[in-house]
Order: C-alpha cells, then sequence, then structure tokens
C-alpha cells in the first residue's frame, strides 16, 4: 500500500487533488485484490537521452517509448535528456542507481556504452543496463549488461518503395550524418527498394558530419532539392529540419525514427520508426516477474520493433499496395533484401549470384560499401 | 568597513539574489520551488555521492576557465578553450598510442606534455595573431574552435580510426594500463588535482612573481610596459600559451581518464562553460576553484531536477545563466556605489 500512496506524489506534484484521487484509485485497487501485474513489484526504470526529449527524432522515439510504457502503474520511470557521451552519462547511470533506485537504466545513445556502461555495470551487479545499439559480447562483457536494437533497415526498405512509386525525377535524396554501417544498411536498403520499382532511380547522399547539424542538414536538404531531387529521406538524430525543408519546397518527405508526418502535412509519405513502447513494456515485465533478461533482442517488423508511420496523403494507392505487400513478406520473415547478385556503385560485385544474407546475418553489420545507384562515396 | 570582505561578500549577495530569481522562474515552470531547492542541494552537495559527481563535473572547468582568465589580465578575451581541449585530447591519445608499452608515469607524463604543447600553440597563435596582425583574438579564438573539431572529426573518421570502433569512430585505445587513477579510494579523476594545481600555481605566478607584475602592466597599459621596455610580444604569447596549455590538458584528463581514446567525445562544451566561470571568477586563478564548484554542482543537480520535478535540462542553463548575469552586473552596482561613497566622504 505505501507504495500505491507514494505514487502519485511523485507524478501528480501540483495539485492536491490530484493526489487525493490517486488515493482513492490506489485503496480502491488494493481493495479488489489488484490485478496480477500490480500485485508483483515495482519497477524502477531510468532513461538517458544524448538529445533533447522533443526533438522528433531518436531521443524522441525513446521518450514517447517509456511515456507510453509508464501508463502502467507498478512502473516508475525516470528520465534525463542532453547528456553528452562523456563522464557525465556515467554520473547519470550513479545517481539513477543511487538517489532514485533504479533497478534498470537504459543509456539509450550508441556512444554510452564503451566505456562508460562497460565502466559502471561491474560496480552495480544487481542492476541490469540495457544499452540501445547493440555490442554485446558475451564473452568479453558483463553479465548484468544487454543490448536492444531493431532491423529498422526493414522499414526504410518500405520508405524506399514508396518513395520509388512517388518520384517523378528519378532522383532521391539522402542526408545522413556519419558514414558507418547503420548508416549505410539504411541508405541501401532504400536504394535497393527504390530500384526495385524503378531501376533508373539514384540517390544522392550527403554526408553532415554529425548526428545533430540543422544548419548543415538544411544546407544539404536545399542543394538537393536545386539539383532535382523530390523525395528525400534523412538519418540524422531529428529529420525536422530535412522534412521542414522538403515540405517549404514542394517535395515528398520520407521520415525517420518518430512520426514526423505534422511537419509535412502535403509532402510526408511514410516513415521507418522505432517501437519502444513494445520493447520497454516486455522488459519491466519481466523484471517484475523474476525471468532473466537476454542479453541481445533484435528483431523487425516481426518481432514489432519497428514500425512504418501512416501514410501521408499523397501516397497513390500503387504504391501503397507494393508497400504493404513487402511489409506483409518482412512480416512472415522470408524477405531477403540482400540477395546477390548485389554491385556496390563502383561497379564492384559485392554480393554475386545465388548469395544472401539474411537479415540477422552479421557480416551486413560492419557494411562499408554503398550499393549501385547511389551517388556518393563512404570516405572523404 | 565592509571592503576587506566585499570579494567575498558581493558575489555571495550574487548568488543569494539568483537563488531568489531562479526560484521565481521554477514557480512559473510549475514545480514546487523549496523542493527544486532541496533536490538540487541533495544532487551537488547533499551527500559524498553527489560531492564526487560535482568535484568530478568541476575537474575540466577549472581547466578550461583558465584559458579564459589567463589571456584576460592582459585584456584579451580568448574562447577558443573548446578547441584547445580538442587539440589537447587529440595530441595525448597520439602520444598514448605511441609510448603503448612503456612505463605507465612517462606515457602519462608525455600524454600531459603533448597536450600542453597543443592547446598551448593553438592558443598561443591567437596571441601572436593578435600581437603581431592585429588579428581581433575574439573571433580567431572562436574560429580555431571550428578548425579544430574539424581536424578531430575527420582524423578519427578518417586515418585514425580504429576500424573495430564500428558505429562510434574513435582512435585506437591508449591501453588501461596508461589511464589515469581516481584520487584516494573516491571516484573523482586526478584531474580534479591538476585543475586545483594548476590554479594554485597560475596564483602564485600571477601574484607573486615578477612575470606576473608584468602581465599586469601590459594589461594595465600596453603603451607604458612598452616604454619600460617590456617585451609585450613575447608576454602575450607566453600568456595565451599557458591558458591553451590548461585546456589542452582538460584534453588529455578526458582521454587518459575517461575515454581512452579521442574521438568527439572530446567536443562536449567544457571550452565554453570554462568561459563563464572565468568571467564569473573575474578571472582570478584562486575564485575559479570555487566557481568552478559551483557550475559543477548545478551540472551534477540537473538530472535530480529532471527526474524528481520533471523540469527540463535547459533549467538548470536558466539557474546558470542567471548567477552569471548577477554576479558580474553585482560588480558594476558596487563599483558605483563604491564611488559614490568615495566621493562624499
Amino acid at each position: 500500500m505505501d507504495k500505491e500512496q507514494n505514487k502519485p506524489v511523485d507524478q501528480g506534484r501540483r495539485t492536491a487533488l490530484k493526489g487525493l484521487a490517486g488515493l482513492g484509485i490506489g485503496a480502491f485497487a488494493g481493495s479488489l485484490g489488484i490485478s496480477k501485474a500490480q500485485a508483483a513489484k515495482k519497477v524502477t526504470m531510468g532513461f538517458i537521452y544524448v538529445g533533447p526529449r522533443d526533438d522528433y527524432g531518436y531521443n524522441q522515439a525513446h521518450f514517447e517509448g517509456k511515456s507510453a510504457m509508464v501508463k502502467q502503474s507498478w512502473i516508475k520511470a525516470v528520465d534525463q535528456e542532453n547528456v553528452p557521451e562523456t563522464i557525465a552519462v556515467q554520473k547519470a547511470m550513479e545517481s539513477m542507481i543511487n538517489l532514485d533506485g533504479a533497478q534498470v537504466v537504459f543509456p539509450t545513445s550508441f556512444g554510452y556504452f564503451d566505456p562508460h556502461i562497460l565502466k559502471i555495470a561491474p560496480k552495480y551487479p544487481d542492476v541490469m543496463f540495457l544499452h540501445c545499439g547493440g555490442l554485446y559480447d558475451a564473452s568479453k562483457h558483463p553479465k548484468n549488461v544487454g543490448s536492444y536494437f531493431g532491423y529498422i533497415d526493414e522499414a526504410v526498405y518500405i520508405s524506399g518503395i514508396v518513395a520509388g512509386h512517388m518520384s517523378k525525377t528519378g532522383k532521391l535524396g539522402y542526408i545522413a550524418a556519419i558514414p558507418i554501417p547503420q548508416v549505410l544498411r539504411n541508405i541501401n536498403n532504400f536504394t535497393l527498394a527504390a530500384r526495385s520499382v524503378n531501376p533508373s532511380i539514384t540517390v544522392q547522399v550527403v554526408f553532415t558530419g554529425g548526428w545533430s547539424n540543422p544548419v548543415k542538414e538544411a544546407e544539404s536538404a536545399n542543394s538537393l532539392i536545386d539539383q532535382g531531387v523530390d523525395v528525400l529521406n534523412c538519418h540524422v538524430d531529428s529529420p525536422k529540419v530535412v522534412v521542414e525543408t522538403a515540405e517549404k519546397r514542394g517535395i515528398y518527405s520520407c521520415g525517420y525514427h518518430a512520426d514526423q508526418s505534422r511537419l509535412a502535412p502535403n509532402g510526408f509519405l511514410t516513415g521507418a520508426e522505432w517501437n519502444w513502447s513494445k520493447v520497454y513494456l516486455d522488459y519491466a515485465t519481466m523484471i517484475s516477474k523474476g525471468t532473466r533478461i537476454p542479453n541481445l533482442i533484435r528483431g523487425g517488423f516481426k518481432e514489432g520493433l519497428v514500425k512504418s508511420s501512416p501514410y501521408g496523403k499523397a501516397v497513390s494507392a500503387k504504391a501503397k499496395a507494393h508497400a504493404d505487400k513487402v511489409r506483409a513478406q518482412f512480416m512472415k520473415g522470408d524477405f531477403v533484401v540482400y540477395q546477390g547478385p548485389i554491385k556496390d556503385n563502383t561497379g564492384k560485385v559485392v554480393i554475386p549470384k545465388g548469395k544472401g544474407y539474411g537479415q540477422t546475418d552479421i557480416w551486413l553489420e560492419s557494411m562499408d560499401w554503398l550499393v549501385e545507384g547511389v551517388v556518393g562515396r563512404t570516405k572523404g | 568597513m565592509l571592503m576587506p570582505f566585499a570579494p567575498f561578500l558581493i558575489p555571495l549577495t550574487a548568488l543569494a539574489l539568483s537563488l531568489v530569481l531562479f526560484g521565481g522562474f521554477i514557480g512559473l515552470a510549475g514545480a514546487d520551488v523549496l523542493e527544486v531547492y532541496h533536490s538540487i542541494y541533495r544532487g551537488a552537495f547533499g551527500t559524498w555521492f553527489s560531492w564526487q559527481n560535482t568535484l568530478t563535473s568541476a575537474a575540466p572547468l577549472m581547466l578550461t576557465a583558465l584559458c579564459t582568465a589567463l589571456p584576460a589580465r592582459l585584456g584579451l578575451i580568448v574562447i577558443g578553450g573548446e578547441g584547445a581541449v580538442v587539440l589537447g585530447g587529440l595530441a595525448a591519445a597520439l602520444t598514448g598510442l605511441a609510448l603503448i608499452g612503456a612505463n605507465p608515469w612517462i606515457a602519462l607524463a608525455g600524454m600531459a606534455l603533448a597536450a600542453m604543447l597543443a592547446g598551448g600553440l593553438l592558443i598561443g597563435l591567437v596571441g601572436w595573431l593578435r600581437h603581431s596582425r592585429n588579428v581581433n583574438e575574439t573571433i580567431s579564438s572562436l574560429l580555431f574552435n571550428y578548425i579544430s573539431i574539424a581536424i578531430l572529426s575527420f582524423l578519427v573518421i578518417g586515418p585514425l580510426r580504429d576500424p573495430e570502433t564500428l558505429n562510434k569512430p574513435s582512435t585506437h585505445h591508449i591501453g588501461d594500463t596508461h589511464m589515469l587513477g581516481v584520487l584516494g579510494d573516491s571516484s573523482i579523476h586526478w584531474g580534479f588535482g591538476y585543475g586545483l594545481i594548476a590554479c594554485l600555481i597560475l596564483w602564485v605566478l600571477y601574484k607573486r612573481t615578477v612575470f606576473g607584475f608584468a602581465v599586469d602592466m601590459v594589461g594595465g597599459n600596453v603603451r607604458a610596459a612598452k616604454l619600460s621596455g617590456l617585451p609585450v610580444g613575447r608576454i602575450v604569447f607566453l600568456v595565451c600559451m599557458m591558458g591553451g596549455a590548461a585546456a589542452g590538458l582538460a584534453g588529455m584528463v578526458e582521454v587518459a581518464a575517461v575515454h581512452g581514446r579521442a574521438n568527439t567525445s572530446l567536443n562536449a562544451g567544457y571550452g565554453y562553460e570554462g568561459i563563464l566561470i572565468a568571467f564569473a571568477a573575474r578571472h582570478h586563478p584562486l575564485a575559479i576553484i570555487p566557481m568552478a564548484i559551483l557550475f559543477g554542482g548545478i551540472r551534477a543537480a540537473s538530472g535530480l531536477m529532471q527526474r524528481d520535478h520533471d523540469l527540463p535540462d535547459a533549467t538548470s542553463l536558466v539557474l546558470q545563466g542567471i548567477i552569471f548575469i548577477l554576479i558580474l552586473a553585482s560588480e558594476a552596482v558596487f563599483a558605483r556605489l563604491a564611488t559614490r561613497r568615495g566621493s562624499t566622504a
């Protein structure tokens, strides 16, 4: 009962009325014997974001996941934004554990892992450190560390199909942060998908050099549009600037990380989104039941880790039908994006005919090439 | 009668006033003011755990503050601490990699020297451009920040990249045996010690040596200093170089105590926060210590303000801003009061 009473104080601290209502509900639930989940132990979770909670992108996706999950009364979640990938994140994790009693922390930025999580986790063996991004290696890393990540490139593939149908100029644009495997894989998926619709399509890539670089993102968007690109996609922390610029210039855009359809009511096509609320709720349930948490969680459409943003009003029926069909194949789990023959954009055959790399193939996670049809270079 | 205490009283009064103003802001944001004060105290100074967080946050800030405070004695406004941190960290990582297998003491000393040299040359160049080419030092140091960050990104994404750092490009690791340790059984790394020592040494240098006197002369009146035969150009270069060396050392600490590699995390804003601290400390090397601890405490408490009160991260910036403005304003106001009293006496 104590814990039930604490809750309204934690969250609805502004009005006494809210608190009273909360007490009432708590007492009511108590008298009913409470549902199974509530009867389980209360779970305290800590979330750390590298940027602002409302960035329309990477961080907002995590914040939305946390916010949806925290509606369960047996979960308490605290979060902290704008935490740089320095010793600050070590302090934030320790502070959540020591001052808030967090049983599990979710440091959500890739750069939080090495050395920060690896340094703090051994000090707190009873706390789980679940990292978004995916580097867990059972032979090297502590047992109380785990990683979760989604094959969001599946959803990017769907965006690519829609973009391929909607483009009139046959020129698509991609604004990306830095040429690392995750980013290259998204660009390649987008390109392969668009060219499956129309093999003459090209995708022009601009690397901005950083995850959050709004000025360069706007400049790149404008420059690509000036060159005749009529659909823009991006992989940066916040797609806001790219999507807004596309809308202002009257071309189509695809979203990434979270739902950006509100930013571009006319030109937004669809987007690749994370579905973190499911992942976080699954983790919370496992913790409250005392189930052992797997160190590695991966999945795409089929496992419910990623989703597509709802189609924008501009999307044609033909494009929707094609995209829905491929998504259904992803849901069945038998669609192979990297099926040979595939050439890179220098003409070299990277995947020979007859060879295919399935979604979980680790080889794809060290990608350093761009497929045929991409205009751009991974180095310099 | 107030005069001997004035240097402490003025900033303390300003601090108290800023807390009141900040309270008003918190009230408007809809949070419980006293509870927020309590959280700030708890997160920054309430327990030994919080103190360790505060002092760790303060460590790089002391060093970067010196980068602005030292040249300020010459009347120069240098804001290149960020660039010096970045280049210092890069130089430290490269030296660390070159000295893998060497004695840890030699490796650490080499890394520190390389970092101080890199940061020192960068800000020294700013001073030289100012003195010999009349290039505005504020603008040039700002631009050098961008250049330094671009050099770092280019090198860690390109030629210096450890291929194993797939998704966060970084240099190779300098090796665990060459990492900088912590103070005693705390979690505070040696960077805090470096900061304290640097502030103390530079205070002695400014207050107790002929060199310090010469710096004050150049800062007071360049023409008079020239007429007295002081080597103004050399003094400007040296002072800027010392400032840059301090910030460069902060970069070395980041690499050797925290990351073990150089990557874009070096560019975390320590240089810019150091500017605030230098001004709030009125460019006094000793005053930098409490100011850095105060601002480090605000950094450390920012998390609790967010977690306990649903306040955005920017709240701690608001508090910093209010303190900064009031401390600067209090100086001007007090100076006016003092002259008025002086004229009526």
